[in-house]
């Protein structure tokens, strides 16, 4: 066996050593868990976009602050309801043919058009006038051109879409233009020499998804992948030992959260929602399963949302005892086999979560084991994610966990203003709503004024701590290790961009 | 000749009738089971669709909407199997794309990964099933049982980490995983194929052992032949014929079953497609890879009457 084995290996070796010997290093391969299928933005739009193959009229930077894209500046009308963009010059798509305001239109109107992000904006209109994009409204909104920096209003050439309107191609404007795509699994890139701004360092690139977390950490420490994004807890604790390898951890606005029906009669009181709170294991849950003890999460917004994340708010703590004495205050009785009774219904509920992030099914096993001891039976089942929004429809949802992302937009407004806002969202609020929370956000969605903004967004972010209709359990921290040799390497937190253009290998 | 015509004739009558009623079981059966699933397909769809962050119930509804979900369950039947009559599989229902076009990609990836993988397993199991099987009962026949019980228990996945930390880790003799090269296909073959050894090697090992106890066999040493030409000229024929019938079964085995050695590998297999395609209820992808893998049962099979034929004399003058 070992014969053929190695007799494999020494033709195999063979055939792949010359080529390898000859190349100088001008390409990276980057590996993560998503994989790739298709040429829409609404679907595939997230990759697209980090691997800078297509690009937004508006651009962020690490911290959110919104900087041009393709277009060079963008204002509102007086009354907030027209908004103008003015394009970038001399910009040109990856088949050559030009950048222009038809172009957008055609891409922002398609957006526009599929269940997204600029659905949830009030626009009116989308055309092109004298060479600019105007967007209408039929109510102040000022996180528009934060919308316009989302995934999914990338701006894909006229070219990339067949007679029907449908993608077919992955032509865009971006520092690197698609060689090879193999769905689901790889993309290859080549540098855009006709890129208008500064045109990247490294010649070639290729994206890998590998679904499984091992395969992820063995090609990073095989060399094979030079970045290597999202690894498990064990992964990233060996790569920390290996020595070509660097790891870093970097906190993103993600946080693991548990939605409450507050409709149902077991959670209508705002302290029944406290309770479960006060029974949640945070520290323990950031120190054992996601491995990162700075995240527990005291509140909703991570520290990464700078702007709505406060040092101020007193924070979430754990105390059994308390939160015993919480729901014996609303008439719950422990009963012979140690679960509450009231008015002879059992505390025995279902959680909702998926497997598709793995830490989840782990965080709601030590939520089973922690509730138990404050008298809650409580079921967990794990199936797709598509049940949490179904059960919310329907009515029939308890509690669900599940992680949400408040970062797509690098102003978090429309999310929030999608979870807290009136009737609540899919991934908000259920049964629960709060006229301060909505005028709030009413103010947030449609000012300027950057002082009134922050007040109001802290009189959300007190009020949601203190009713509860989410509970904030861990916030997320994005691993990724990295070739020690690697230059330029900058993690965005906004994970907008994997920063291809700015790689380069250091000389020997 | 004309009768070994003959025979090759009934059979491909045969398969190719049995093709026809493959496809209509597969894609009604397909269709059914996709039906009776639980869950809202049109939610399922969105998920598979826009991802968690972004899929909510609005989405759904666009969803359902957009591919009429709402339609009775025989309008769609209909509409597919009106589809397929005209060689259409439609577009995938979660990535827009024509459902043939990831088939081609995903079943070439698919063949050469189960090629590869009964290759390695022929360049394990042939010699050690012959040398074990001109030698039953002997140390080394032990030996191989006991080790072939072992790799046969070992799990795919396991086998294929070990596999990667020694080769391509610490050897650093090929890649971990992808698809760049032909490097990319000897890790993964190799870890599906020691599995699939581990039992063809004994199936050799009982045919040789088989052949040489046989009547003819002794015949041949009786009539003056030497050792040598009577196993290359005899037995080994005579023992090919059950091992090729097995390795068609472990083909059909390998291109449908290996989903867990695809995803170790980041391979792009139908396997790996056909199971997220399931997640994802996508309806179209689920129906014409369950068709691509009935018909390619199928053509397997044809493969192996046709050599049988081409090995076995007797069955060419029936």
């Amino acid at each position: 066996m070992f014969r053929s084995l190695s007799l494999a290996a020494a033709i195999a070796l063979a055939a792949a050593a010359s080529p390898v010997l000859a190349e100088t290093r001008s390409s990276v391969t980057i590996a993560s868990p998503w994989e790739v299928a298709s040429y829409d933005p609404a679907v595939a739009g997230f990759t697209i976009q980090k691997l800078q193959i297509m690009e937004n009229l508006v651009d962020a930077d690490a911290t959110g602050a919104l900087r041009p894209g393709l277009a060079t500046q963008w204002a509102a009308s007086e009354d907030g309801l027209t908004w103008e963009f003015t394009l970038r010059q001399g910009v040109r798509f990856h088949d050559g043919s030009a950048f222009d305001a038809d172009a957008a239109v055609l891409a922002l109107t398609r957006a526009w058009g599929q269940p997204g992000v600029l659905q949830k904006a009030p626009i009116t209109q989308i055309t092109a006038k004298e060479g600019k994009v105007v967007v209408t409204l039929d109510a102040p909104f000022t996180a528009l051109p934060a919308f316009l920096a989302h995934a999914t209003t990338i701006i894909p050439a006229p070219a990339a879409f067949d007679a029907e309107g449908k993608p077919v191609a992955l032509i865009g404007t971006g520092a690197f233009a698609v060689s090879a795509f193999t769905p689901p699994q790889s993309i290859s890139l080549m540098r855009n020499d006709a890129y208008w701004g500064e045109k990247a360092k490294l010649e070639t690139a290729t994206y890998l998804a590998a679904g499984r977390a091992e395969t992820r950490a063995l090609l990073a420490e095989s060399g094979d992948a030079d970045i290597v994004f999202t690894l498990d807890a064990a992964g990233y604790s060996h790569l920390s030992h290996v020595e070509t390898v660097e790891t870093s951890a970097v906190p993103i606005p993600r946080v693991v959260a548990l939605k409450v029906n507050a409709a149902h009669p077991f959670f209508n009181d705002p302290k029944a929602r406290q309770a479960l709170s006060l029974a949640i294991p945070r520290d323990g849950i950031a120190r054992a399963i996601t491995r990162f003890p700075e995240a527990a999460a005291d509140q909703l917004f991570p520290p990464a949302l700078n702007r709505w994340h406060s040092a101020k708010i007193e924070p979430l703590q754990t105390d059994i005892e308390a939160a015993k004495a919480l729901l014996a205050d609303l008439g719950w009785v422990p009963g012979d086999d140690g679960v509450l009774t009231r008015d002879g219904e059992r505390f025995a509920i279902t959680l909702r979560t998926f497997p598709d992030r793995p830490e989840l099914p782990l965080i709601a096993a030590a939520l089973q084991d922690q509730w138990r001891d404050i008298g809650i039976e409580l079921e967990v089942s794990v199936a797709s994610y598509s049940e949490i929004p179904a059960g919310h429809q329907d009515g029939s949802l308890h509690v669900a966990l599940y992680a949400r992302n408040y970062g797509l937009t690098p102003d978090p407004i429309g999310s929030v203003l999608q979870d807290f806002g009136p009737g609540g969202g899919d991934w908000g609020a259920m049964g629960w709503e709060n006229q301060k929370v909505v005028d709030a956000l009413k103010v947030i969605a449609s000012t300027s004024d950057q002082e009134l903004r922050q007040a109001n967004i802290a009189t959300v972010a007190n009020l949601l701590q203190q009713e509860l209709p989410v509970i904030p359990v861990v916030w997320y921290q994005h691993t990724v290790s990295i070739d020690k040799n690697l230059e330029g390497v900058v993690i965005d937190p906004l994970q907008r961009s994997y920063g291809l253009s700015e790689m380069y290998w250091a000389k020997d | 000749m004309a009768h070994y015509f003959k025979s090759v004739l009934t059979v491909l009558a045969a398969r190719g009738l049995q093709a026809i009623i493959v496809s209509v079981i597969v894609g009604i059966v397909s269709f059914a089971m996709m039906q009776a699933l639980p869950g809202d397909a049109a939610f399922r769809i969105a998920a598979g669709r826009y991802g968690y962050d972004m899929m909510d119930a609005a989405a759904a509804e666009a969803v359902r909407l957009e591919l009429g979900l709402d339609a009775p369950w025989f309008v769609q039947l209909w509409g597919w199997l009106g589809q397929l009559a005209q060689f259409d599989l439609g577009n995938s229902l979660v990535y827009g794309t024509p459902v043939v076009d990831e088939i081609a990609t995903q079943l070439g990836y698919s063949l050469l990964l189960a090629g590869g993988a009964v290759a390695a397993s022929l360049m394990i199991a042939l010699p050690v099933g012959i040398a074990t099987g001109l030698n039953p009962n002997s140390l080394l026949d032990r030996i191989c049982m006991g080790l072939s019980i072992f790799l046969r228990a070992v799990p795919a996945f396991a086998l294929g980490v070990v596999l990667v930390l020694i080769f391509a880790v610490q050897l650093k003799l090929f890649p971990v995983a992808g698809f760049r090269g032909i490097e990319n296909l000897i890790l993964p073959s190799f870890t599906l194929g020691i599995g699939l050894a581990a039992v063809s090697n004994r199936v050799v090992r009982d045919a040789v052992v088989d052949a040489m106890n046989s009547d003819w066999q002794l015949f041949a040493r009786t009539k003056g032949l030497s050792a040598r030409l009577t196993l290359t000229r005899h037995v080994l024929r005579n023992a090919a014929l059950p091992v090729v019938t097995y390795v068609g079964v472990q083909l059909a085995y390998l291109i449908e079953g290996v989903v867990i050695v695809e995803t170790v590998f980041a391979w792009p297999g139908i396997g790996h497609a056909l199971v997220h395609a399931i997640f994802g209820r996508d309806i179209a992808m689920v129906q014409g890879t369950a068709l691509t893998l009935g018909l390619l049962y199928v053509a397997l099979n044809l493969c192996v009457d046709l050599a049988c034929r081409g090995i076995d004399p007797r069955e060419r003058a029936l």
